[in-house]
């Protein structure tokens, strides 16, 4: 089999780039990450004609070799190497009709690294609206490149960038600029230093702020016999260059590319004009929120319940069939458990995402960005910080990484350290379960209490982030100049297909990577909670039976035989006016009887259960950090629950559940078990109103995410961050919860 | 001297050499070249960032890097 030809497509941010790379490889396509950064890296593999193959790498939109970000340096630092396994065989570069002109900027820089490159215009269904002619052959020609034209909502021109990237042999690798033109002297002083190397190459070697390999940096600036320039002169040259290479494009586009203006057609000024109204614009944008928030939080319920529903069957269905003991008890208390943890957050996850493509396919979220710069900016935080802040309320890891796009790195690092208290959708099991069991049923002006309380605790992680905005704002001394730049794209509508694909992918990847901590932990603590060492772990058969015959059954045991006695007296309803005869109270009373025994022997297990699981390992640790959490009105159990859920607030829920179920064989939902729990003093429930808002409280605030504290790591390269982050959200949770709770209880 | 900061709603203006400002690469590479013609679509509801159309591009910048743009002001309906 022959070696598969190497495909880069590069681009300008909103060229459709990433629908040319759906149209051609499928969904055979696969996404992870450039090696030790959090850029994405998208490869596919696409059928080419005469039996071969190529395999596609998707960078990420770029609008010139000059990087400003990290986004950027990933393709740059691409090109220049050879040694690198995906370096392209060819690059194709795309570009939108209607922005042909700054597109051919990035071309020819990407032509100049003498590497084959094929150009694709984009959008051609929008020449005749706009009034666009193209003489494509005279346009081939003065590039020295071949072109596909092609419309992705279509289909159209596919196939031509196929067979060009089968045939790229026959491209010219000839520059479009002549580099020395820049600055003559300076040029020649320098290829005569390096006369093996490309110019092109080594201009940019100089100028920007990336590693390369293999002409580093340093051999450039230690080379004495040319003068090198100051930061001040490159500058101008850089200037230089843009004009110079401008001056090529127009002069190219002159004879080639026409508008007629009297023909073309726009929504853009009229949608403009209504989405960013001083009035309209923030009316329709609140409307937007409002409905991406019914989605997430309402429309969502549905496919959760049903998740929810089939995981409990599953759990049943797993425990009746296969032969109980360890494995059994492996499969369905930690490995389901912990999978169903996971995909019971997929509605919202697909939810949020659809949403947020299909703001960001249309055109619109530049406008919203335009919209809300100006108010952001007290906080120090910028225009560009809304889409992460929307995004958290998804889930802190994309809106981190969403940070990206702000060039200014003040406003940045504080977007990066405030999102983390948006109310993620982590933290909705852990509130919602919460809010049942300690928020009375009433309502007040039609609003029940209970959603009051939601909704409060989602204004409270808001002004949470916007107040530590304006803290670190503050406080931050870093000086750096705003660069803040928005294209503001024409309104399209967007491709189902895109949407489709980047909701399936980003589902994909949360699942998978937050997946991963979630179910290893639920092994883990399934693991610690049926595990221990001491001589009353060992012997608590004996110990809870001994403990039975001594004092009978707990006051909790009772309780529960009792209320399940009365519901089923309640079921079979004796009717009054024809009482049972002699015969029939016996064996009613047998019956009763036999189910007494029962639940007691049920009862007696459950007893056994919590002993084992007060001396396992878990408990152990549980007891160990009460003295902690008991000033906050939490249990050991409890206490459990937070510290495992420093890996993932959702863990919470789970960890109750594993802690109650483990052992027990009655499917009662953790609810009612949270609801039975008493506190240690035996006369009001554990969680009550002041434990539960102590609680509620600790998880508005405290930085329980172990995978958003490594995104934050990397993002903003150095620990120094999310250990800040970690300390300052966690005890200052620790702080709220512990008022909240002295006060209420 | 006049700046892109300085445009009204729909005024439009053709960009002078930068003496000793240089604004910064990436706003040369968007479109903002001298000779080139600015005009100024949208203003934000609070005066800031403006929303302008250079040589095609439409983008939108804060004012602060509008005042590093300097420009004459021209009235007539120029086709860009």
């Amino acid at each position: 089999m022959s070696k598969n030809i190497n495909v880069a497509l590069i681009g300008n941010p909103n060229t459709g780039k990433t629908s040319v790379f759906n149209q051609l490889t499928g969904l055979k396509q696969k996404v992870g990450n450039y090696p030790g950064i959090t850029v994405e890296k998208k490869q596919g593999i696409c059928k080419l004609p005469k039996g071969l193959k190529a395999h596609i790498i998707d960078l990420p939109g770029t609008y010139s070799l000059n990087t400003t970000s990290l986004d950027e340096s990933v393709v740059l630092e691409l090109l220049l190497n050879k040694n690198d396994k995906d370096y392209p065989d060819v690059a194709v570069v795309i570009s939108d009709v209607e922005n042909l002109k700054r597109n051919l900027l990035l071309f020819t820089q990407i032509k100049d690294l003498r590497i084959p490159t094929i150009l694709v215009i984009n959008m051609a269904d929008r020449m005749r609206r706009k009034g666009i002619s193209l003489d494509i052959d005279l346009l081939e020609k003065k590039l020295d490149t071949k072109i596909a034209l092609v419309s992705t909502r279509n289909g159209n021109g596919i196939d031509r960038i196929k067979s060009l990237i089968a045939n790229f042999s026959d491209l010219s690798t000839q520059p479009n600029l002549n580099t020395s033109r820049i600055a003559p002297d300076y040029f020649d002083r320098l290829q005569k230093t390096f006369p093996k190397e490309d110019l092109y190459k080594l201009w940019l070697v100089i100028t920007q702020d990336v590693n390369f390999m293999p002409i580093e940096k340093k051999r450039i600036q230690d080379a004495t016999s040319f003068s090198t320039k100051s930061k001040e002169e490159l500058k101008k040259l850089q200037h230089k260059e843009t004009v110079l290479r401008y001056q090529f494009i127009n002069n190219t586009l002159k004879e080639t590319y026409i508008v007629d203006f009297k023909s073309a057609k726009g929504l853009r000024a009229t949608m403009d004009k209504i989405l960013t109204h001083k009035i309209f614009g923030y009316v329709i944008f609140l409307a937007i929120l409002l409905t991406i928030f019914q989605a997430i939080f309402d429309w969502s319920s549905y496919p959760m319940d049903f998740i929810d529903e089939q995981f409990a069957t599953a759990g049943e269905w797993i425990k009746n069939t296969f032969p109980s003991g360890i494995f059994t008890d492996l499969l369905a208390e930690g490995i389901l458990a912990g999978i169903g943890g996971i995909v019971i957050f997929i509605p919202q996850i697909a939810f949020l995402f659809l949403f947020i493509s299909l703001l960001e396919e249309s055109g619109y979220m530049s406008r919203v960005v335009f919209l809300m710069d100006r108010l952001m900016r007290p906080f120090g935080l910028s225009g560009k910080s809304v889409v992460p802040l929307i995004s958290g309320t998804a889930c802190a890891i994309p809106a981190v990484m969403a940070t990206r796009t702000i060039e200014n790195w003040k406003e940045r690092l504080i977007t990066i350290l405030v999102t983390p208290f948006t109310t993620c959708s982590a933290r909705l099991p852990v509130y919602l379960i919460l809010i049942a069991l300690v928020i009375p049923e009433g309502r007040i002006l039609g609003l029940s209490y209970q959603a009051l309380t939601l909704m409060l605790l989602y204004l409270i992680g808001f002004g949470m982030a916007i107040f530590s905005a304006m803290v670190l704002n503050k406080i931050l001394k870093i000086k750096s100049r705003s660069l803040f730049m928005v294209e503001m794209p024409t309104y399209r509508l967007p491709l189902l297909k895109n949407v489709g694909y980047t909701v399936l992918e980003k589902t994909k990847s949360f699942v998978f990577g937050a997946g991963k901590i979630i179910l290893s932990i639920s092994i883990i603590l399934w693991f610690l909670g049926s595990n221990g060492y001491s001589e009353d772990f060992k012997n608590a058969d004996s110990i809870v039976n001994e403990r039975i015959q001594k004092q009978g059954l707990s006051p909790y045991s009772n309780n529960y035989i009792q209320n399940h006695i009365n519901a089923y007296m309640e079921s079979i309803k004796l009717n009054p006016e024809s009482p049972p005869d002699a015969i029939q109270l016996k064996s009613l009373q047998d019956t009763v009887q036999n189910f007494t025994n029962i639940l007691k022997e049920r009862a007696r297990l459950q007893e056994i259960a919590s002993y084992k699981l007060e001396h396992s390992y878990m408990g152990l640790a549980g007891k160990a950090i009460q003295p902690i959490v008991k000033p906050l009105g939490y249990d050991w159990k409890i206490g459990i629950a937070v510290l495992t859920s420093f890996a993932a607030r959702e863990v919470f829920v789970g960890t109750l559940a594993t802690i109650y179920s483990v052992g027990s064989d009655e499917e009662e939902t953790i609810k009612n078990r949270m609801a039975a729990e008493m506190h240690s003093s035996g006369k009001k429930p554990l969680f009550n109103l002041a434990s539960g808002i102590s609680l509620m409280l600790f998880y508005a605030f405290a930085m329980q995410c172990m995978s958003t504290l490594a995104i934050v790591k990397r993002e903003t390269n150095s620990w120094k961050w999310p250990v800040l982050q970690l300390l300052f959200m966690t005890s200052f949770a620790y702080l709220v919860a512990l008022t909240a709770y002295q006060i209420l209880k | 001297m006049a700046t892109v900061a300085d445009l009204s709603h729909g005024q439009k203006g053709i960009i002078k050499d930068f003496s000793e400002h240089i604004p910064p690469i990436k706003l040369l590479e968007l479109g903002c070249l001298p000779g080139n013609v600015v005009e100024l679509v949208q203003i934000a509801p609070l005066n800031d960032p403006i929303y302008i159309n250079v040589s095609g591009s439409h983008i939108a910048i804060r004012r602060s890097l509008a005042q590093l743009i300097e420009l004459e002001i021209t009235d007539d309906n120029m086709t860009l």
